[in-house]
């Protein structure tokens, strides 16, 4: 499919959704709570078959703590981005995409290692590159007084 | 750290836990397997990485786009010009500049001769990680020639920094083209003995052949790219799918096999440097006249919005992924690295064979670990 | 002190001076009988022992040095390299340099390890080097003891061997030594077999156990020669299960470098390490001399069947240089399996063993029987 297909697609899984056309991937942004449901649908439908995801980030904006999911169909060739974000920075919870994609065990953990973005539901969340005293570096306001200078 | 790893076995389970790494010969670097083990069988592995993680993607915050180029090559040093190439074509991308032929050319050129020295290395080491240590000097011989070759054009031998938004850093050395024919000329002659050394020894077919076999399935789902996925059948050459630089423009074979054993993943990766000298042998000779670099504004910024922008290394696809602010630095950076995610399937594939087959596995994963710590 | 030891000599002794490289007797011989003319027997014996010990000292640290240097360049050779070359003319005492260099490091105390056993098993495996060294026929006369069952006392001294590997895996509180002692372990007591099956096919063909009259009776042509086939197979399959035996080439498990990073040495250091490190060599002479002497005719010159002219030229070249030159063609065949195969596994190990050298011995074994039986062997 297209890109123009895939938003006919998407928004027939839901009316609601918020749709945007980028240069080179269809924009899908979701809430936290609908994200698991989708992506499941997305994974699983036959004419969608988003079956490889090539890519999980998790982005700081400021305010909200997001996640990006680059997802691609093998058997199509087509591509989607999935996106979502929470305004919870203490307790930020995004339901983990570990069971639909094996790669996402260690993005994710990646992703809550550096972000502190905790995904419910993954197998073993535990911190991957820093120990456990580090705080969440990835975040806009992390302070390290040695290593970041400030003008 | 966070586990306390038992001295003797445990009683019930009958485990024993090794911790191989962070210094271990065949690691290849800082990677830390703890490896659970009964008698001389794999129960499981878990990774533990980060010994080397330099966070690049958070200095990327803080620094320009011209700069970051210079910290991709510390990711996969082996793949150093690939890395590169990524940053640069996603800044040209996002500023919609076009560039002139010649430096595709020579973007092409070099990237397959990187790749040519990574595969090389690779079957150096994979021959050490099996006992074979003369494998080691072999592989080594012929890829200082290439690194030699590096070297006269962009002053460097492994980390090239050669690229730059628009272009290439300097022009190609007079000598390049006749010392490249010249190398082609003679690695394919070398080619043979590698073949002879360690492809076709029986004891290397006995040790690899049926050993970590990865599933097309299990490839998509654990997102595995670069040779280690085309050796399982998954086509997923992105110098096929998407080609960037010169890459549509040459006939080359993307190299597939279906057994996705330790040994197609090593036949993968010799004959990638088969095609690779395919692919330099049809451009060499034909690279025109041009600029080696538009001339771009000073400072560089990316207007608001998203990017991606995907390239084939020696090891797989590495995504870079910019979210930009309209800054002279991105607002985030990620680097979708190869080696990381091909990490991820260590652990299925080392399940239930020996712990000489976990080398053998590993190494034909052919992690780099600057890569998956970043 | 009375010296006419060299009065005794002499007329021991009539041919020229050069005569004692064929036949070493007339040496020793004399000596013996010049110790018994001076001091009382008692002394007598412990001064010839403690000569031929440190005879053997100076000899195990000669080879074992000379070994490794020479690995080192075959090995540099192979792999187009070049090896040392900058101590001394083409680089003879880099092994010398890197003794000193051990000597003087330091001993690492492992923690928890169990000392006693720690420390003594270095000493294990050089004792049972030096006990198998004893038994060897270096040249006519050239023996230190000459066992009527010479060929079963190296067997049984050698696997002790193992008993130190062991000791060393486990006592170092490591687990890559401990993996490593219990593979080698597990390999040697299996190729133990093998080899001892390919030398009771010789035993057999000579009728014999004692060392010297196995090379005795090679005066007529080398066993690999005059035992048809079945003293082929059992060369090769010699070579190869004494290969595993010594934890070498592609059949070093017990140290698998890129595995388990030094295997049962891993945690010795200086002189300990390099006690292990000389044992291996020492090892690899042992075997290829046990080869050279059970199949290759030991120190007898090569003779082909009437050919006097030949025959004389050969016998004019001393027992100890064939000896040496056979011993060293075995070695330099055992260091270009290391250098060019590439690791087997350790179950892969066991299958060769169980599943084809033991049947194909056993064969062997009867085949050879069944040779000697009816005489038609040459």
């Amino acid at each position: 499919m297209d890109n123009k297909q895939l938003e006919e697609f998407v928004k027939s899984i839901d009316q609601d959704l918020e749709i945007r056309n980028g240069k080179q991937f269809t924009e899908v942004t979701l809430l936290p709570s609908q994200l698991y449901a989708i992506a499941k649908l997305l994974r699983e439908k036959e004419e969608a078959q988003f079956d490889f995801l090539f890519n999980l980030t998790g982005v700081d904006y400021g305010q909200d703590l997001g996640v990006v999911y680059h997802l691609r169909s093998t058997v199509h060739g087509h591509s989607i981005v999935l996106k979502t974000r929470t305004s919870d920075r203490v307790n930020p919870n995004i339901d983990s995409v570990s069971d639909l994609w094996e790669t996402a065990n260690l993005h994710e953990r990646e992703v809550y290692d550096l972000l502190g973005i905790k995904f419910t539901n993954h197998p073993d969340l535990r911190r991957l590159f820093l120990d456990s005293s580090w705080g969440f570096p990835l975040r806009k306001d992390y302070v390290d007084d040695i290593n970041i200078v400030t003008k | 750290m966070e586990e306390k790893v038992e001295i003797i076995a445990t009683d019930e389970k009958q485990e024993f836990i090794i911790n191989m790494g962070p210094q271990h010969p065949s690691t290849h670097g800082v990677l830390r397997l703890v490896v659970s083990l009964q008698g001389e069988m794999v129960k499981s592995l878990q990774p533990h990485i980060g010994y080397i993680h330099r966070g690049i993607e958070k200095m990327c915050e803080s620094i320009t786009y011209p700069q970051i180029i210079h910290l991709t090559d510390r990711m996969d040093y082996l793949s150093a010009h690939q890395n590169n190439e990524a940053v640069c074509l996603l800044v040209e991308k996002a500023l919609e500049v076009d560039i002139s032929d010649r430096i595709k050319y020579i973007r092409t050129i070099m990237s397959e001769l990187s790749r040519l020295q990574s595969h090389q290395l690779f079957w150096a080491t994979f021959g050490m990680d099996l006992g074979g240590q003369t494998c080691y000097f072999y592989g080594l011989r012929d890829r200082e020639m290439i690194l030699d070759i590096f070297e006269e054009t962009t002053g460097g031998r492994m980390l090239v920094s050669y690229n730059c938004p628009g272009g290439v850093m300097y022009d190609l050395h007079p000598d390049f083209q006749k010392k490249v024919k010249d190398y082609i000329k003679y690695f394919r002659k070398k080619l043979p003995e590698y073949d002879a050394i360690l492809t076709g020894n029986v004891i290397f077919r006995e040790r690899t052949t049926g050993i970590g076999t990865l599933s097309l399935q299990d490839a998509i789902s654990f997102g595995i790219t670069g040779p280690s996925a085309r050796a399982s059948g998954l086509s997923c050459d992105i110098r096929k799918h998407e080609p960037y630089s010169a890459y549509d423009r040459v006939k080359f074979n993307e190299v597939l096999f279906t057994e996705g054993d330790t040994c197609a993943r090593y036949l993968a990766r010799v004959e990638e440097m088969r095609e690779s000298l395919n692919i330099i042998e049809q451009l060499i000779d034909n690279i025109p006249e041009g600029p080696y670099a538009v001339k771009m504004k000073p400072v560089i910024k990316l207007p608001e919005g998203d990017y991606f922008q995907r390239v084939e290394t020696a090891r797989g696809e590495l995504g870079v992924y910019v979210i930009s602010d309209g800054n002279k630095n991105p607002f985030r950076m990620k680097f979708r690295s190869p080696n990381f995610v091909n990490l991820g399937v260590l652990n299925h594939l080392a399940k239930g064979f020996k712990i000489a087959d976990l080398i053998a596995i590993s190494g034909s994963l052919d992690l780099i670990i600057p890569d998956i710590d970043r | 002190m009375r010296f006419d030891f060299i009065a005794s000599y002499v007329s021991a002794f009539t041919g020229p001076w050069w005569k004692i490289f064929y036949d070493f007797s007339i040496l020793t011989g004399a000596v013996d009988e010049w110790l018994k003319g001076s001091v009382s027997p008692f002394w007598t014996t412990v001064i010839e022992m403690v000569v031929v010990g440190v005879v053997f000292l100076l000899f195990y640290a000669v080879v074992g040095l000379f070994l490794v240097y020479a690995e080192r360049k075959v090995c540099a050779f192979i792999q187009n390299r070049l090896g040392p070359n900058r101590i001394g003319p083409f680089g003879i005492f880099q092994t010398i340099a890197d003794l000193v260099k051990l000597l003087f490091k330091e001993i690492i105390p492992i923690k928890n390890a169990d000392s006693l056993l720690f420390n003594i098993a270095p000493y294990i495996v050089i004792i049972v080097n030096f006990m198998a060294l004893a038994a060897i026929p270096y040249a006519k006369g050239l023996h230190a003891i000459d066992f009527n069952i010479g060929i079963f006392y190296i067997l049984a001294v050698s696997s002790m061997s193992v008993v130190g590997v062991l000791l060393a895996g486990w006592s170092s509180n490591s687990k890559y030594s401990l993996i490593g002692a219990m593979r080698s372990g597990a390999q040697i007591v299996s190729y133990e077999l093998s080899i001892g099956l390919a030398l009771i096919t010789i035993v057999i063909l000579s009728g014999t156990m004692q060392l010297s009259e196995i090379v005795e009776a090679q005066r007529t042509g080398w066993f690999i020669f005059k035992g048809h086939i079945p003293a082929v197979i059992a060369f090769v399959i010699y070579v190869i299960s004494s290969t595993a035996e010594i934890n070498r080439g592609p059949f070093d498990m017990a140290e698998a470098e890129s595995e388990l990073t030094a295997g049962y040495h891993t945690e010795y250091s200086g002189i300990k390490f390099a006690f292990f490190y000389l044992a291996e060599y020492i090892n690899m002479f042992i075997v290829a001399s046990i080869a050279a002497t059970m199949f290759l005719g030991g120190w007898m010159p090569f003779h082909i069947g009437n050919l006097e002219g030949f025959n004389m030229v050969m016998d004019f070249i001393p027992p100890f240089i064939w000896y040496i030159g056979k011993t060293f063609v075995i070695i330099w065949i055992i260091m270009l399996f290391k250098w060019t195969f590439p690791r087997l596994r350790i179950d892969q190990l066991l299958t060769l063993e169980w599943k084809y050298l033991l049947p194909i011995n056993l064969v062997n074994v009867l085949i050879m029987a069944f040779l000697v039986l009816k005489g038609w062997h040459f």
